[in-house]
C-alpha cells in the first residue's frame, strides 16, 4: 500500500497483461416514468494496466452508465446484466460488480477503482479540510494513524502539484482555485493507489489553459502512477491528447474501438468519420473571412458602427462597504454593419457581461456604449424600446431560454405579439413557420413544447425567434456549448448561413476559440476584463501578439494526436518562458 | 428576407401521427397524472387519502339528504330527543349535552368544514400568490416590507392570531355564513405568508431564468412578462401546499370551535364546537358524544393529509418510486438530434431534414424518444423538473435566507 510513496515502480503492471477491467456484454436499462429505457446495449470494453481509454460519444450515449457500472454507482432504478470484472493492481484479486452488493462493492471501490468527477467544486465538502477528505478515503480502507494519514495526504498532494502541500493541506476547498481542487480530487483518487481511475468529463468545467494542466496531471498519473484511465469525454481534442485507445460509442453501443493514433487517422465507422469531421479546428475560418471581407463595398470602413464601447466599463455593486466587482474594465471595440465580431475569453473574463450590456440586460456603469445609436450608459427603458426590435440575443442554454409552458410557435411568435406586428399568436403563425423554416425545423414541430426538442433544435427554434424582427444586430451569447460537437456542427453551419444571406452584425461570444474563428470577421480576446487583443481571425489566430493569447491558443488540443503532441511541446516552452 | 431563405416545400407538413401524443387533457390534471403515475405502496397511500377526502366531500355535498335530522334540531313529531341519549334506533350515534342528534351534527359538520376549507384556500391563494408575484418580481422596499410584514404574522402562535381575527371579523356574534368567513378569514391570515413565501422564492428563482431575460430583451412590458411568463411556472407547487394547508385548516376550525370561538350551534354544526361540549361527558362514561367528531376531524386530516403528502412524493422524482424494470429491457432510447442522421442530414438545406419520404419517419418516431434527462438519471435527479416542488414553506424559507445573505 505505499506505492503512493514507492516511486521504484513505474507502469509497474503495464505488461502483466492482464486487463484492470473487463467489461463483457454490458446491458444497462433505466425504469423511466415512461417505462423501462435501455440506455447501455451489449457493451464489450478492457482496459489495460497504465493504459488511458478514451469513451467518446454525444450526451445520452450511454457512456456516463458504462463509467458508472464500474463503480458500481447505478441508482436504484436501473438493472444491469452483463459482467464487469474488476482486477486489482496487484492482480490478485477479481471481482464482478454488477454483481456486488453492500460491503464487498465498499471494498472494492477506492482501492481498486476510484473516480474523478466532472464538477470540482460539488465533488468536495465545502465544510471539511482538504487534508481531511483525503484521509478520508484512507480510513475507509484500513485502520490508519491520524499522524500517518496526514503524512500521506501531503504526500499526494505534492505528487498533484499543489504547492506548499505542508500548509494548504489544511485549507478548505474555497480557498482553491478551480483547476486546483481538480487536483485534489484527482490526489482523493490517487491516495488508495487504485489500479483504475474512471475520470467523468473531468475537464469539461474548466477553462482550456487549466484543462491542459489538468490533462498533463492525468498523463502523469497514467505514467508514474501506472494507474489506468478510463476518460470519459465528448471533446475529441482531449482525446487526442491523452488517449492510448479509443471507444466511440453510440446510442447504447460501442462502434468502433481502435488506437487513439489509428481512430484519428482512418476512422473505420461511418458515426466516427462523421464526428471528427464535425469538430471545429482553429484556421478554418480564415478564409471564409477574406472572401466576406472583399466581397465588401469600398466605403464599408467608414460606416457607423452598430456597437460602438469606448472605454466600457461594467462594475457590479459590493455589498456592505466591499468594493465593487469590475467585471469589465475600459474595453473599446466596435462591430461595423455586418460584421460578426467574435468574443472569446475564458470564464470570469467578462465576455457575457459585455454582451448582456450590449442587449441592455446589465447596466452600464462607466464609459461609453453605443448600440444602433443609443447611449446605454444611464439609458432609461423607454429610451431602450424603439430600438429593441432591432437586438436579437440567443442565450447560452436552450433548456432555459423558453417559457415551458408555451409552444415552440407561441416562443417565436412572442416577439411579433410583443412588438404589434401580430396581435396573437395565431395570427402570427403564418410568419412563425417561415422561421422555423429558415433554422431547417418542420412546421409541426411549432405545436411541440420546448421540453420536446433536442438541444440543437431547440437552439435553432432560439435562434428562429432572435430573427423574428429582423434584426440588424444579433448578441449570441455561447450558443453552442451546451451542445454534442455534431450539433453544435450543424448550428454553427446555420448561424453561418443566415448571416450571410440576412447579413445582420454579430457579436458572438464563446469560450471557444475554434467556434469564434469558424464564424467571425474580427476576434476579440478578453482576459480578466481587459481586451487583450483584437483584430482578424489571421492576425489573432495566425500570429497572436499578446503572450496571453498564444498561451489560450496553445492550451486548445486539436482533434489529432501527432499534432497536439508536438503542441504540447510548444505550451510547456511557452510557459517555461 | 427570410421567407428568400425558405425553400418551398409542400412536403413540410407532416401527418398528424408524427405529433407528439401529449394525452388527453383529463390524463394531465393534476391528481389524476399522480394517480397514474403511481406504484406500490405510494399508490395506496394516494388512494386511500383520495376515497377519504372523497367521502368528506360526498357527504359535505349531499348533508341535507343524508342527516336523519337537521343540525339544530332538538326535537321531532315524538317530542325533544332528550339530552345525552346512548346510541338507538332512532339516534343511531346518540345525542349530546345540548340535546341534538350526534349522527346529524357530525354529517352537517362536513358541510360546514368544506366551506371553510375552500373560502379560506381561495382567499389565501389569491392574496398570498398576487403579493408574492409583486414582491418577488419588482423587489425593492414593498418586497422587504412585505416580507417582514409575513415574518412578523409567522411569529404569532397561529391560534392566536386566528383567534383575534374570528373576534375582530364577527365582532362577537355569528351566523352561519358570518362563523364561516370568521373562521375562513382568520384561518387565510395565517395561510397568506405561507403562500407569499412560496410564490415569491419561486419568482425570484423564475425571474433569473433566461427565458424571462429573453422576454426582456424583446422588450416585453412587465405585467405580461409577470403573467405570461413568471406566474404561470411559479405556481406547480400550489396544489400541494393546498392539500396540506386544508388540514390545517380543519384543525385551526376545529380549534377555534373548541376554545369556544366558532359557529353557533343554531347557525351551522361545528365539529370543535361539539368537542367542546363532550368535554365534561368523557369522564362521567358518556363516550359518544366526544369519539365520533373526534373521529371525523382525525380521518379528514388523515385523509387529506394523504393526499398531500403523496403528491408531494410523487412531484420528486428522487422520492417517486417505478416499477423496476424486472430485467434489462426497453428499446434503446432515440438519444441523437435526428435520429439516425445526426450528422448525414447535414446543413444542405430544409431538404435533409424532411425532403425524403423516410425522413419524415424518423421524425414520427421522435416523439417516442423518451425525455433525454430520464436515461441519464444522475442529471435528472439533479436538475429534474419537479425538484423544486419540494417547496414547502420550510424549503422557501431557506431560499429567502440565501437570498437575503
Amino acid at each position: 500500500m505505499s506505492a503512493v510513496t514507492d516511486e521504484t515502480a513505474p507502469r509497474a503492471g503495464r505488461d502483466a497483461g492482464r486487463p484492470v477491467v473487463t467489461i463483457r456484454d454490458l446491458a444497462v436499462s433505466f425504469a423511466t416514468d415512461a417505462g423501462s429505457v435501455r440506455a447501455v446495449d451489449g457493451v464489450d470494453l478492457e482496459v489495460a494496466p497504465g493504459e488511458v481509454l478514451a469513451v467518446v460519444g454525444e450526451s445520452g450515449s450511454g457512456k456516463t452508465v458504462t463509467a458508472k457500472t464500474i463503480l458500481g454507482l447505478l441508482p436504484s432504478t436501473a438493472t444491469a446484466r452483463g459482467a464487469v470484472v474488476l482486477t486489482n493492481k496487484d492482480g490478485t484479486a477479481e471481482h464482478d460488480v454488477v454483481a456486488l452488493r453492500g460491503d464487498r462493492l465498499r471494498q472494492v471501490r477506492g482501492t481498486d477503482v476510484a473516480m474523478v468527477f466532472q464538477e470540482p467544486s460539488a465533488a468536495l465538502n465545502p465544510v471539511f479540510t482538504v487534508g481531511w477528505q483525503i484521509a478520508e478515503g484512507l480510513r475507509a480502507h484500513g485502520k490508519v494513524g491520524k499522524r500517518e494519514a496526514r503524512r500521506r495526504a501531503i504526500d499526494v498532494l505534492r505528487r498533484v502539484g499543489i504547492p506548499d502541500p505542508e500548509k494548504r493541506v489544511d485549507h478548505y476547498p474555497h480557498q482553491f482555485s478551480g483547476g486546483q481542487k481538480q487536483r485534489i480530487i484527482i490526489a482523493m483518487a490517487l491516495v488508495l493507489d487504485p489500479g483504475l481511475i474512471v475520470a467523468d468529463e473531468p475537464t469539461t468545467a474548466l477553462d482550456v489553459t487549466v484543462q491542459a494542466e489538468i490533462l498533463d496531471l492525468l498523463r502523469r498519473c497514467r505514467d508514474e502512477f501506472g494507474t489506468a484511465i478510463v476518460l470519459i469525454t465528448h471533446n475529441m481534442g482531449v482525446v487526442a491528447d491523452l488517449a492510448d485507445r479509443v471507444a466511440v460509442m453510440y446510442q447504447g453501443k460501442v462502434v468502433e474501438q481502435a488506437p487513439a493514433h489509428e481512430l484519428f487517422a482512418a476512422p473505420q465507422a461511418d458515426y466516427t468519420r462523421k464526428l471528427l469531421e464535425s469538430v471545429p479546428r482553429v484556421g478554418e475560418g480564415i478564409a471564409r473571412a477574406e472572401v466576406r471581407a472583399s466581397a465588401r463595398d469600398a466605403g464599408w470602413d467608414a460606416a457607423q458602427p452598430v456597437v460602438a464601447a469606448e472605454r466600457l466599463t461594467i462594475t457590479y455593486p459590493g455589498r456592505l462597504r466591499k468594493p465593487g466587482f469590475t467585471a469589465v474594465s475600459d474595453v473599446s471595440l466596435a462591430i461595423r454593419p455586418g460584421e460578426v465580431l467574435g468574443l472569446v475569453g475564458e470564464s470570469g473574463s467578462g465576455k457575457t457581461t459585455f454582451a448582456r450590456a450590449v442587449a441592455g440586460l446589465t447596466r452600464v456603469t462607466g464609459g461609453s456604449l453605443r448600440v444602433l445609436g443609443v447611449e446605454m450608459n444611464g439609458v432609461k427603458e423607454r429610451e431602450l424600446r424603439p430600438v429593441r426590435p432591432r437586438i436579437g440575443f440567443v442565450f447560452q442554454d436552450p433548456a432555459t431560454s423558453f417559457n415551458p409552458l408555451l409552444t415552440i410557435a407561441d416562443c417565436v411568435a412572442e416577439p411579433l405579439v410583443v412588438h404589434g406586428r401580430a396581435s396573437s399568436p395565431e395570427e402570427a403563425r403564418g410568419r412563425v413557420d417561415e422561421l422555423l423554416e429558415a433554422v431547417q425545423l418542420p412546421r409541426s414541430y411549432g405545436d411541440r413544447f420546448p421540453h420536446e426538442l433536442s438541444g440543437g433544435q431547440r437552439q435553432r427554434a432560439s435562434l428562429a425567434r432572435a430573427l423574428a424582427l429582423d434584426p440588424e444586430l444579433l448578441v449570441a451569447d455561447e450558443p453552442t456549448s451546451a451542445l454534442d460537437v455534431s450539433v453544435q456542427a450543424r448550428v454553427l453551419e446555420l448561424f453561418a448561413e443566415l448571416q450571410r444571406e440576412l447579413g445582420f452584425a454579430s457579436l458572438f461570444v464563446s469560450h471557444d476559440l475554434a467556434v469564434v474563428d469558424l464564424l467571425s470577421d474580427r476576434i476579440a480576446v478578453l482576459y480578466r476584463g481587459q481586451l487583450v487583443e483584437e483584430g482578424t481571425g489571421a492576425e489573432v489566430l495566425g500570429n497572436p501578439r499578446e503572450e496571453y493569447t498564444k498561451r489560450l491558443l496553445a492550451s486548445l488540443p486539436v482533434p489529432d494526436p501527432i499534432a497536439q503532441a508536438e503542441r504540447r511541446e510548444e505550451l510547456r516552452a511557452l510557459r517555461g518562458a | 428576407m427570410v421567407a428568400e431563405t425558405t425553400v418551398a416545400t409542400g412536403t413540410s407538413v407532416l401527418p398528424p401521427a408524427a405529433l407528439p401524443s401529449r394525452g388527453s387533457r383529463w390524463k394531465r390534471l393534476p391528481v389524476v397524472h399522480q394517480l397514474r403515475q403511481s406504484v406500490g405502496l405510494q399508490r395506496g397511500m394516494l388512494v386511500a387519502g383520495l376515497v377519504i377526502t372523497g367521502i368528506f366531500v360526498l357527504t359535505a355535498a349531499l348533508a341535507p339528504w343524508l342527516a336523519p335530522y337537521g343540525y339544530s334540531q332538538l326535537r321531532d313529531a315524538d317530542g325533544a330527543f332528550g339530552a345525552q341519549q346512548p346510541p338507538s334506533a332512532e339516534h343511531l350515534l346518540g345525542t349530546t349535552v345540548g340535546g341534538y342528534d350526534v349522527l346529524s351534527r357530525v354529517i352537517w359538520g362536513a358541510q360546514t368544514a368544506l366551506l371553510v376549507i375552500v373560502v379560506a384556500i381561495l382567499a389565501s391563494i389569491v392574496l398570498g400568490v398576487l403579493l408574492g408575484l409583486l414582491s418577488g418580481y419588482f423587489g425593492g422596499w414593498l418586497d422587504r416590507l412585505l416580507v417582514v410584514l409575513a415574518d412578523a404574522i409567522y411569529a404569532f402562535p397561529s391560534l392566536l392570531l386566528a383567534i383575534l381575527m374570528a373576534i375582530v371579523i364577527s365582532g362577537g356574534q355569528s351566523s352561519m355564513w358570518g362563523g364561516i368567513l370568521a373562521a375562513a378569514f382568520s384561518i387565510t391570515v395565517v395561510f397568506v405568508p405561507q403562500y407569499f413565501r412560496v410564490t415569491r422564492a419561486e419568482v425570484v428563482r423564475i425571474k433569473g431564468e433566461a427565458f424571462v431575460d429573453s422576454a426582456r430583451v424583446l422588450g416585453t412590458s412587465h405585467g405580461r412578462i409577470m403573467f405570461r411568463h413568471v406566474l404561470r411556472n411559479a405556481t406547480r407547487t400550489l396544489p400541494l401546499i393546498v392539500t396540506l394547508n386544508a388540514s390545517e385548516a380543519i384543525l385551526t376550525l376545529a380549534g377555534l370551535g373548541f376554545l369556544g370561538f366558532g359557529i353557533e350551534p343554531t347557525k351551522a354544526a361545528e365539529w370543535g364546537y361539539d368537542l367542546n361540549k363532550a368535554v365534561s361527558d368523557v369522564t362521567s362514561g358518556i363516550w359518544w358524544t366526544a369519539l365520533f367528531p373526534g373521529l371525523a376531524i382525525v380521518l379528514v386530516v388523515l385523509g387529506i393529509t394523504l393526499v398531500g403528502e403523496s403528491l408531494n412524493d410523487l412531484a420528486d422524482p428522487r422520492l417517486r418510486s417505478r416499477r423496476a424494470a424486472a430485467e434489462v429491457s426497453g428499446e434503446v432510447a432515440e438519444t441523437s438530434v435526428v435520429p439516425g442522421g445526426t450528422l448525414t442530414a447535414g446543413p444542405g438545406g430544409l431538404d435533409a431534414i424532411e425532403g425524403a419520404g423516410s425522413r419524415s419517419d424518423v421524425l414520427a418516431a421522435a416523439p417516442a424518444r423518451p425525455d433525454p434527462d430520464a436515461i441519464a438519471p444522475d442529471d435528472a435527479t439533479a436538475a429534474g423538473p419537479a425538484a423544486p416542488a419540494r417547496g414547502t414553506p420550510d424549503d422557501a424559507s431557506t431560499d429567502e435566507t440565501e437570498d437575503r445573505r
